[in-house]
């Protein structure tokens, strides 16, 4: 599973590009800009790892609400993430209705999903079994956290998919931390890949500050769904570098150490330091993406502050299809 | 047309629309080879195939969650679930993502889902084989709730909700399955989901019901009408939306009103309908409104006696009619 210097490049950048965001975010929530951010800083190497094993657009995609680097792969844009965190009409994932990072981009096959864990699970699986209703070669990538595997719905889910041979990847972004509850309040077993041991598929453990190692068993993964050999969980073993939220204060749950301890396994630094090692990226090529970044996240941001909120009676539809308005 | 019961007819109304449109496909758990455990799917296996009747694992929040996603592929599922009383699990997935998914996402995803659920006591189930889940559900901005009482709507009103474009949530009597029998054409029709049908007009009282209830309701129409009380029964049908206007103008000729479900009485639906009607026909009112409910207790019992002292019956109905004439 060889990638290409200009894809592994690109990668990075979408790491780059997502990490800046999401820190800008945190920015405008001090400033009291806006009113809640859940980051996803410390997941970047997996979700775009992810991304890159798929064929984006055409494969359908189920996330979590921590997935921003994985929603940039897929094609949404640095304007359209400031827009759904000011709750702008133009907001393309709800029109300003759901919280950010609640994900929906429908011209790439992003389904919407919710605030309570692991409902999107079954729908992943819903997904799938149409796909080989139909017998296309499409397969569903589905995310979540390692703490939302603990719900019925999540187990209902994968067993469904595992009796039927679906083609489906489950991704369980283990960044260690549920809220403040870490894995071993989760689970008696040592990762959310040895749950898959009872539903009867395979489950895989990978680094998930590395890209390509995810990018491979990923890859690996779907390729295996694609041909009709059902479906796989993978669990990413990462760590949550934020709080859990702009609401929560992490200080009253882990030290400083240890989250000082797990910055030095930063996915971004370890992507750059790859990339570098390689001599695919110098300290110019760095600066330039660096600018670009800043660039369009500052662009983003004047973008959706002049972007108007909707009209308040906006919020009276589109409760059934015959209300739904375009533009 | 054909005289046939209540599950013949919503056997057909499948059936045509299997037939009609290769997106339509059923899941539930005995669906298969054994046709449901009320033979509401028999002989569709052998007709269709075991892959557009998916006998599901024994896991209801998935049968539905599972449907979300074959629906937002654009399949057209009837997810069964085998009794109301085992709906629960499902709850999140109706109420949290089913019926939420059209506003939350600005109607970028909609869901065409129908949920089949036999509901209703008086058949010998005790607490969790005969329960009426409809007040729960009716609740639900972006859910319709739909309740027929006789095999010709039901044929009708099955074929509307497979061809809406929103989730529906279709109670079966299963008292009635059998017990329901009346005319129903063979061609192909549809009853809109929505009207109210007033079944027997009169002047002296509005009934309002639906489903079983409503079998009973024209038996005690007919009982006090010996005794010269005529009784306009309306039956619902669809409990959301609900037909006010039918609703307000049977009070405004009437001036009585009593409302009659089995499902208990604090919170039920009868209380919506007495509120609308406290609100659009108060000064047509001649009496108060009256409900005739289960009580308000955690399940209909098993045994005999303590069943019947549960369930509304043509008996009770027509005392409570002939206490509100004289009032
Ligand atoms: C059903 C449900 N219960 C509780 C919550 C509140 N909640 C939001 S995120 C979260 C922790 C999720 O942890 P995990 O699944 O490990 O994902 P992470 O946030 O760490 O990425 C909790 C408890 C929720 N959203 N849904």
């Amino acid at each position: 599973m060889h990638l290409s210097e200009p894809k592994q490049v690109e990668m990075f950048w979408m790491m780059l590009l997502a990490r800046r965001l999401d820190e800008r975010a945190w920015v405008l929530h001090r400033q009291g800009k806006i009113a809640f951010h859940i980051s996803g800083i410390g997941q970047e190497a997996a979700q775009v790892g992810a991304a890159f094993a798929l064929r984006r657009g055409e494969d359908w995609v189920v996330p979590y609400y921590r997935d921003l680097a994985l929603m940039l792969c897929l094609g949404y844009t640095p304007r359209e993430f400031m827009l759904s965190l000011m709750g702008k009409r133009e907001d393309p994932s709800s029109g300003g209705r759901q919280m950010p990072s609640h994900w929906s981009l429908r011209r790439v096959n992003v389904v919407s999903h919710s605030a309570p864990v692991a409902t999107q699970t079954p729908h992943a699986v819903g997904v799938a079994l149409a796909i080989k209703l139909r017998r296309e070669d499409k397969v569903v990538l589905t995310t979540i956290g390692e703490g939302a595997t603990s719900q019925g719905e999540w187990y209902e889910a994968v067993n469904w998919a595992a009796v039927h041979r679906l083609p489906v990847v489950f991704m369980v972004e283990n960044n260690g931390y549920a809220i403040s509850e870490p894995v071993e309040k989760q689970m008696a077993v040592e990762g959310a890949a040895a749950r898959a041991c009872g539903l009867g598929l395979e489950g895989v453990a990978v680094d998930g500050t590395d890209a390509l190692a995810v990018y491979a068993a990923v890859a690996r993964s779907v390729e295996k769904a694609r041909s009709g050999e059902g479906p796989t969980l993978i669990e990413a073993r990462m760590y949550r570098l934020t709080p859990h939220s702009s609401d929560d204060d992490d200080r009253t749950y882990r030290t400083r150490e240890e989250v000082e301890a797990a910055k030095r396994r930063d996915p971004l630094l370890r992507m750059r330091q790859h990339l570098e090692a390689q001599g695919w990226l110098t300290p110019e090529g760095l600066e330039r993406m660096e600018a670009e970044a800043k660039a369009l996240v500052e662009d983003a941001v004047d973008y959706a502050t002049r972007a108007p909120y909707p009209a308040p009676e906006e919020a009276a539809y589109p409760v059934f299809s015959a209300e739904v308005r375009r533009g | 047309m054909a005289e046939m019961t209540l599950v013949e007819a919503i056997r057909r109304a499948m059936d045509e629309e299997m037939a009609r449109d290769e997106r339509v496909f059923i899941v539930g758990e005995d669906v298969g080879k054994r046709g449901g455990v009320f033979r509401a799917t028999l002989g569709l296996y052998e007709k269709y195939g075991p892959e557009r009747v998916v006998d599901s694992p024994l896991a209801e929040a998935s049968i539905v969650g599972v449907g979300i996603g074959a629906a937002l592929y654009g399949l057209r599922p009837i997810c069964e679930i085998q009794f109301a009383d085992f709906i629960f699990p499902a709850f999140n997935q109706i109420v949290s993502e089913a019926a939420r998914m059209c506003y939350r996402s600005n109607g970028e995803w909609t869901v065409p889902l129908v949920i089949r659920a036999p509901y209703g006591g008086g058949i010998g189930g005790g607490l969790y084989h005969s329960q009426s889940v409809e007040a729960f559900f009716a609740h639900v901005p972006g859910l319709k709730v739909v309740i027929p009482s006789n095999p010709y709507d039901a044929k009708g009103l099955l074929k509307a909700a497979v061809r809406d474009p929103d989730p529906v949530l279709f109670l079966e009597p299963k008292k009635g399955y059998r017990l329901l029998r009346g005319e129903v054409p063979e061609e192909d029709y549809v009853v809109p989901i929505g009207p109210a049908h007033i079944s027997r007009p009169g002047r002296d009282i509005s009934l309002f019901t639906y489903g079983m209830m409503h079998y009973y309701a024209l038996q005690a129409a007919e009982m006090v009408a010996a005794e010269g009380i005529e009784v306009e029964v309306v039956d619902l049908r669809t409990l959301a939306p609900v037909d006010r206007t039918t609703i307000l103008e049977s009070v405004r000729r009437t001036g009585k009103a009593l409302i009659v479900h089995e499902d208990n009485l604090t919170g039920g639906y009868g209380a919506e309908v007495a509120a609308t009607i406290a609100e659009g026909a108060f000064e047509f009112l001649d009496a108060p409104v009256r409900r005739l409910c289960g009580p308000d207790v955690p399940g209909v019992p098993f045994s005999h006696p303590l069943q019947d002292w549960f369930m509304p019956n043509a008996q009770k109905i027509a005392d409570a009619l002939r206490a509100l004439a004289a009032y």
